[in-house]
């Protein structure tokens, strides 16, 4: 298996907080990773460290096998569209292909112009111009143009309309098919992660809960229903990654790991059921004292 | 050529949809021995869907027969799935329309019918089952 993206033991830290800790992560090529984790979780700060725009405090990151820190030569293999697609709003898209021809050695202008053309982008309009789903399929554009390896995409969709968004997604999928690259898109959005992805890391509280293949992790997970439990363990089940409790009945979400104890009801899960499990495990330190209200 | 459609609330995995609607085109007819099935592309793009999940769903058809793929043109059927085509079950058809229409008399309501349908389908498949089963068995 090619590795286009490999972490180990990374970590990263503003001041005293840890922004990102422990992250040991292996993307293999050929995939489109969905990255997933509510705000301030670590992710554009992963996104940042995979592309060298951060330096890591601990661990290393690598790309293609090379560190990405300060290191250009590993530029032209990345391709990044940042949170809310900066680009230079003064600039007409036509400039900006142009633009991206002068500052980089691969550069697929053609392409850029094929897509935009298509896309009915108006080529002389200064892109602060366009609408925001303009904007983005530009930006998309312009990163596809580099012809990179592996394309990171930080919320591409998060601000955008609904039609905008589905556009925005088509245009994706149809040009990763045609050029194998490898995708890292962290998103809010499941049910699009959930369309378009094969790979999976979730993120919480700056650690990665969660990672692999969907299809896998699907798989590997149940909904079991059943009489009250209290933590005694479960034939069957790996391990309870979330339960929830009536004075009779709990409902877990479990990892399995063989043939689940049929006191228990198991269903089948979707991505999100697991994405949505992993994301509540999160520990919770306010408690109710801290709001001066009765526990 | 056929299009494809998703149901995004169904719990049914997306290439599993999309096998069953391959196989849905066969059944009726749409689809017949030397259509070309839609580009990857053109799936992964219109349905915004990763073109992965096609590949799998277009070599999940390969492995059972119904298609082929030519690298480089495209997949193609190989052949159809089922009994004669829709425009030949014309007399079945009839005879089933006639049937519904005296379910209809004795009171019973569409989902009875769809109820009584798939418990003797079940029965009658059974029964085949043990009937053809070669005498020195077990």
């Amino acid at each position: 298996m090619d590795v286009a993206l490999e972490t180990e033991q990374l970590g990263k830290r503003y001041g005293k907080r840890w922004a990102l800790q422990d992250c040991s992560l292996r993307l293999p090529t050929g995939r489109i990773v969905g990255l997933v984790g509510p705000n301030g979780a670590g992710k554009s700060t992963l996104l940042h460290l995979a592309v060298g725009l951060l330096r890591p405090d601990a661990g290393e990151v690598r790309l293609f096998g090379r560190s990405p820190y300060d290191n250009p030569a590993v530029l032209p293999d990345i391709g990044f569209v940042a949170q809310d697609t900066p680009l230079y709003r003064d600039f007409t898209a036509a400039e900006l292909v142009q633009l991206g021809g002068r500052m980089n050695r691969r550069w697929d202008a053609a392409l850029a112009r094929e897509r935009l053309a298509q896309l009915g982008i108006p080529p002389k309009l200064p892109v602060g111009r366009l609408s925001g789903g303009q904007r983005a399929q530009v930006a998309l554009a312009l990163a596809l143009a580099k012809r990179p390896r592996l394309l990171l995409l930080d919320e591409p969709v998060a601000s955008l309309d609904p039609l905008a968004r589905r556009e925005f997604l088509q245009s994706l999928m149809g040009s990763v098919t045609d050029s194998g690259t490898t995708v890292l898109l962290s998103s809010h959005l499941l049910a699009d992660l959930e369309r378009t992805c094969d790979h999976l890391v979730v993120l919480h509280s700056s650690r990665v809960r969660l990672a692999g293949a969907v299809d896998d992790l699907v798989d590997a997970h149940r909904q079991l229903v059943g009489p009250r439990h209290i933590g005694e363990p479960i034939a069957g089940v790996g391990t309870v990654v979330r339960a929830r409790h009536t004075d009779r009945q709990s409902t877990l979400l479990a990892r399995i790991d063989g043939v689940v104890d049929p006191e228990w009801t198991v269903h089948d899960v979707t991505l999100e059921d697991v994405i949505l499990g992993y994301l509540a495990d999160g520990e919770t330190t306010v408690t109710r004292t801290d709001w001066e209200v009765p526990a | 050529m056929i299009e494809f459609v998703l149901d995004a609330r169904s719990k049914v995995n997306t290439y599993v949809q999309l096998i069953q609607q391959v196989k849905q085109a066969l059944r009726v007819g749409l689809l017949v021995p030397g259509d070309q099935l839609p580009k990857v592309r053109d799936v992964a793009q219109s349905l915004a869907i990763n073109p992965n999940t096609v590949l799998k769903a277009y070599r999940e058809l390969e492995i059972e027969g119904l298609v082929e793929g030519r690298p480089g043109v495209g997949t193609f059927v190989r052949r159809t799935l089922g009994g004669p085509p829709v425009a030949d079950q014309a007399e079945l058809r009839a005879d089933l329309v006639a049937w519904l229409g005296r379910a209809r008399a004795a009171g019973l309501s569409p989902e009875d019918v769809i109820a009584l349908v798939e418990t003797t389908l079940r029965a009658t498949l059974a029964a085949e089952a043990v009937r053809t089963q070669p005498a020195s068995a077990g």
